[in-house]
């Protein structure tokens, strides 16, 4: 997958941010504090990820900022050389809102988990979709809840049997790249903790996306629910169950490009073997369509079973975003009035009582 | 003292007699607008130059089922000649405009009150509703009182019967009758009130010149009939020299928040969820974004302090607003601000609880919940205003101590001096204190590596340096877990915990605080009444009136709840009572007996209104005889 350049018009999610003439280096973007996630855990190549493709941004380390909540993920910022707030279960979206509406000049990432975003933190995670702040999300998804040892999470699947669900898990999962889309988020994307070129690409596009870009990211808890994706690493599995997404490119897929994404007869999306009769249908991805309902039918070609997952970039539109326009109202009430504070508190009724 | 025969009334020809101070409540229902006849009427007070204090009670229903008594709104008026504390325990004047307001007001007027009915509802079916089986205007029940019969609606419907308006709109303008006879009662003036209408309903005209009709129709009736034999006079009071205007506590404190941002020269976040009885403290900042006031409606009460929060740590005054339901959702988030050390205000307009309470009525009953509602051991500091117009002075002083000692502060107001107003003497811009802060801006690690640590503290405030995001060279990591003293990487060493508890601890504890005074004019008294908060009117009131009765009485009001004052255990000391009048079960009480174990002897009440100065009165009066006996 190369970069994608949606060529669209409007700010880049990093304007504003001071850029650095320095070389910079994934060391650069190392901090001082000694990593603690489980051997093995998929949040090491995750972490390897960002500080490699960090650098590319050439940012200034000191106007990045990394807030995360509860949960494995969430010790992500220590491990950063920028500023960083690990904050409490589920509210990192809240508290990113208001450093991001308070600080234009700033790049503020969100790192959370499946259970920290989508249980406890769902109420603020479709609020900041909503509203497109300026914030880029990563939603390290792992299907478990990893730091309070093994209980089921909101991703997954039903019957999933764990401490907490010892006759099998009850409830249905949530898809977040379905929910982000519901939520009419404008960046929506997935990617793998182990395929470290699509996961940089993501990242890159997401950075430069101007708006809230939730990336969720499948991640592998090796301790409590090893091996969840293992059959989307597989050679021979992978193939045939991946469904990588590339703008402006029919979505093919399989070892030998064999199957497609195609308009089935109801009007919606569904996987084909690819004939020469049907190849003509095969579906272009656009990215950029305003109508979420496609980015949405790509999200449903995949179940709990992962017998297909779609990959990439579901949907990159432009909105503008709460935190630009909110300092525009900010602006416009400060060029209209100037701020006098004797004349607010004096209103317009006063009296005076003479000595 | 009522207002045909009391104390301080004299005649002065020609029908006028002056007086020293009223109480008016206007009641009706819901719908009939009586919140802003009340409010016009204090404007006028207001620009007449009498001192005033005003009690707004209204019902959490927008519009309860019409002439019930749930459905009864009110608003009281207490203005004087001379500084009054309270809104006055019972009317001097009481207008219902139904049955239900009769009813449910009657009982607070004294006997020889003046009674001024809506006549036009008082219809069967209206009176059936609240469980008058007679008409209380042809009976002997109301015989004690000064009793004016008006047909209100009739007369407004016949006085703007050329206007062309609906009759229902046209008696929708009743409100703005019962103003103008009021207003001609009491000799106030009344372009105020004419102008206020013509702005308020610019983009309707005809409603505007409806209600300007009806206004002075109300005002002619009053001088064409004779069933009004006098009209009275309040002279303005003699109040400390300056410029006054008329303010409520709400845009008081967010006056204040304006302020602080000003003065500390920092952009201020509001993130808030809209809450009775705080929301109004987001609408008035919501205007003032040309102050670099930004403010965020937040999904919800969380979300509102977390957006707060995160503001803080960019560099921003964040602010957040609720009441006591809002807090309970935020306590996780005030600990996080708590841990982080970052500047933080918390505005908690107290209301009735638990839970959803009594949206619409006061309580005091959150100090221990400021105190203690959090896990761990989380100290914040806590201010709290003791009147509307102090609102603007307690908020400026919680944001002193926000950015001074890095650390959420909880300003605790309630919905009686929210909503109720007083005047203010505007302070001079240039006298207010100067808030500005110093960031971090470069490495200060005490070995000389060059290393920036976030909680190397000042020894003086035992502040941590604030150290923005942008600033090259300080990029650090807070958050929740435990730090490690100094040097702010995460810890989990016992001996670091316990010292970094006692040091968030002893930080609050060493908060600068001014000494408690205590008013006791004539420094004989052996009982101190201390107080908290909205409760200051009704106790000054009462004290007034124990030394009145020639028995000494010392009072104290406490503006820093946390930490107390220095010289607090001293002063409780110096009494041989000490009575703490609260509208909750004796939350300040536990507080002074657990750290001065003194014997104080709590008085409590929580039936969502004020204290009356009478009942006060009665048992100041009781313990000093008591003490003296």
């Amino acid at each position: 997958m190369t970069t994608i350049d949606l060529g669209l018009p409007g700010l880049g999610g990093l304007a504003g941010v001071p850029t650095s003439d320095e070389k910079q280096s994934a060391k650069d973007y190392k901090s001082d504090q000694e990593v603690r996630w489980c051997p093995g855990c998929g949040d090491y190549a995750v972490l390897a990820a960002v500080q490699g493709f960090m650098p590319q941004l050439g940012l200034r380390r000191e106007n990045i900022v990394f807030v995360s909540g509860i949960g494995c993920s969430s010790r992500f910022p220590y491990y950063m050389n920028t500023y960083g707030m690990h904050s409490i279960h589920g509210r990192a979206p809240a508290i990113a809102t208001g450093l991001a509406t308070a600080r234009p000049d700033l790049s503020v990432w969100v790192v959370t988990g499946d259970g920290d975003a989508l249980s406890i933190g769902g109420n603020h995670l479709i609020h900041s979709l909503r509203r497109n702040v300026n914030l880029k999300i990563l939603l390290f998804n792992n299907r478990i809840y990893g730091l309070t040892k093994g209980q089921y999470s909101p991703t997954s699947e039903t019957g999933k049997v764990t401490k907490s669900t010892p006759m099998g898990s009850l409830d249905n999962p949530f898809n977040p790249v379905s929910l982000a889309l519901g939520a009419e988020a404008t960046f929506v994307a997935r990617a793998l903790d182990s395929d470290r070129k699509q996961l940089t690409d993501v990242l890159r596009a997401a950075a430069e996306h101007r708006g809230t870009a939730l990336v969720e990211i499948y991640q592998n808890c090796p301790i409590f629910n090893d091996g969840a994706f293992d059959v989307l690493k597989e050679p021979g599995e992978r193939e045939r169950r991946l469904v990588p997404l590339r703008h402006g490119e029919p979505i093919r897929f399989g070892a030998n490009g064999e199957y497609g994404v195609v308009r089935d007869a109801e009007g919606g999306l569904s996987v084909a073997e690819i004939t020469e009769a049907n190849a003509g249908s095969v579906v272009v991805h656009d990215a950029t369509r305003e109508d979420p309902s496609y980015a949405f039918a790509l999200s449903r070609l995949g179940g709990q079973d992962l017998a297909h997952t779609v990959t990439g970039v579901f949907r990159s539109v432009q909105r503008p975003t709460y935190d630009d326009l909110a300092r525009a109202q900010v602006e416009q009430a400060k060029a209209s009035k100037r701020a006098d504070l004797r004349s607010l508190l004096h209103g317009n009724d006063t009296w005076t009582v003479i000595g | 003292m009522s207002v045909s025969v009391g104390n301080g009334a004299s005649p002065t020809g020609s029908g006028v007699r002056r007086l020293d101070r009223v109480v008016i409540r206007f009641a009706g229902d819901s719908g009939d607008g009586m919140q802003l006849t009340g409010d016009r009427f204090t404007s006028e007070a207001a620009a007449f130059g009498n001192d005033l204090a005003t009690l707004p009670n209204f019902p959490a229903e927008i519009r309860a089922p019409q002439g019930t008594l749930p459905g009864v709104s009110s608003f009281q008026l207490h203005f004087a000649d001379y500084d009054i504390l309270t809104p006055g325990d019972r009317p001097d004047v009481l207008v219902a405009m139904n049955p239900a307001a009769l009813k449910a007001n009657i009982g607070d007027l004294p006997a020889g009150g003046t009674l001024i009915v809506n006549t036009d509802e008082f219809t069967k079916r209206n009176l059936t509703k609240v469980g008058y089986d007679t008409n209380p205007l042809e009976d002997e029940s109301l015989a004690a009182y000064q009793v004016h019969q008006v047909a209100m609606a009739t007369l407004t419907k016949g006085a703007l019967e050329e206007t062309g308006l609906s009759k229902k709109d046209a008696e929708r303008a009743k409100n703005m009758f019962a103003l103008g006879l009021l207003s001609w009662m009491y000799n106030r003036p009344t372009e105020g009130t004419e102008r206020f209408l013509r702005e308020k309903f610019a983009r309707k005209p005809d409603i505007a010149e409806a209600n300007v009709l009806a206004f002075r129709a109300g005002w002619n009736y009053g001088e064409t009939t004779e069933a009004f034999a006098v009209t009275y006079e309040v002279s303005p009071a003699k109040l400390a020299p300056g410029t006054y205007r008329q303010i409520t506590g709400n845009t008081a404190l967010a006056y204040g928040i304006v302020a602080a941002g000003q003065l500390s020269e920092l952009p201020v976040l509001l993130g808030t969820y809209p809450i009775t009885p705080a929301s109004d403290i987001l609408h008035e900042l919501a205007k003032h974004k040309n102050f670099n006031v930004l403010t965020l409606q937040a999904e919800d009460e969380i979300a509102g302090i977390g957006a707060a929060l995160g503001a803080s740590f960019g560099g921003a005054l964040g602010v957040t607003s609720t009441s006591g339901p809002g807090i309970a959702l935020k306590s996780e988030t005030i600990g996080l601000a708590v841990m982080t050390e970052l500047p933080l205000v918390v505005l908690d307009i107290q209301r009735g609880g638990p839970s959803t309470g009594l949206p619409t009525k006061t309580e005091q009953a959150d100090l221990l919940q400021a105190m203690f509602g959090r896990n761990g051991e989380a100290p914040v500091p806590i201010v709290a205003p003791q009147s509307p117009a102090d609102c603007f002075d307690a908020a400026l002083e919680a944001a002193r101590i926000a950015l001074t000692y890095r650390t959420p502060v909880l300003l605790l107001s309630d919905g009686y001096i929210a909503n109720g107003s007083e005047p203010w003497l505007i302070p001079d811009v240039d006298t207010l204190p100067d808030l500005r802060v110093s960031f971090a801006t470069e490495p200060n690690a005490p070995d000389g590596s060059g290393e920036f640590w976030p909680y190397l503290r000042d020894p003086e405030t035992l502040a941590r340096p604030w150290a923005v995001p942008g600033t090259p060279g300080l990029q650090h990591r807070i958050g929740g877990l435990e730090k490690s003293d100094g040097k702010g990487g995460i810890s989990y060493d016992p001996e670091n915990h316990d010292r970094m508890v006692r040091l968030r601890q002893a930080k609050v504890d060493g908060i600068s605080v001014p000494d408690l005074t205590v008013d006791d004019p004539s420094g004989a008294a052996k009982v101190l009444v201390l107080g908290w908060g909205s409760t200051f009117g009704p106790v000054g009131a009462a004290c007034r009136r124990v030394r009145k009765n020639g028995m000494a009485i010392a009072q104290a009001h406490l503006r820093h709840l946390n930490p107390f004052p220095a010289n607090l255990g001293e002063v409780l000391a110096r009494y041989e009572r000490v009575v703490v009048p609260e509208m909750n079960l004796g939350q300040l009480a536990l507080l002074v007996r657990a750290k001065y174990l003194v014997d104080a002897i709590s008085y409590t009440k929580v039936a969502g209104l004020p204290f009356k100065a009478e009942e006060l009165e009665g048992v100041f009066t009781d313990i000093v005889r008591g003490v003296t006996a």
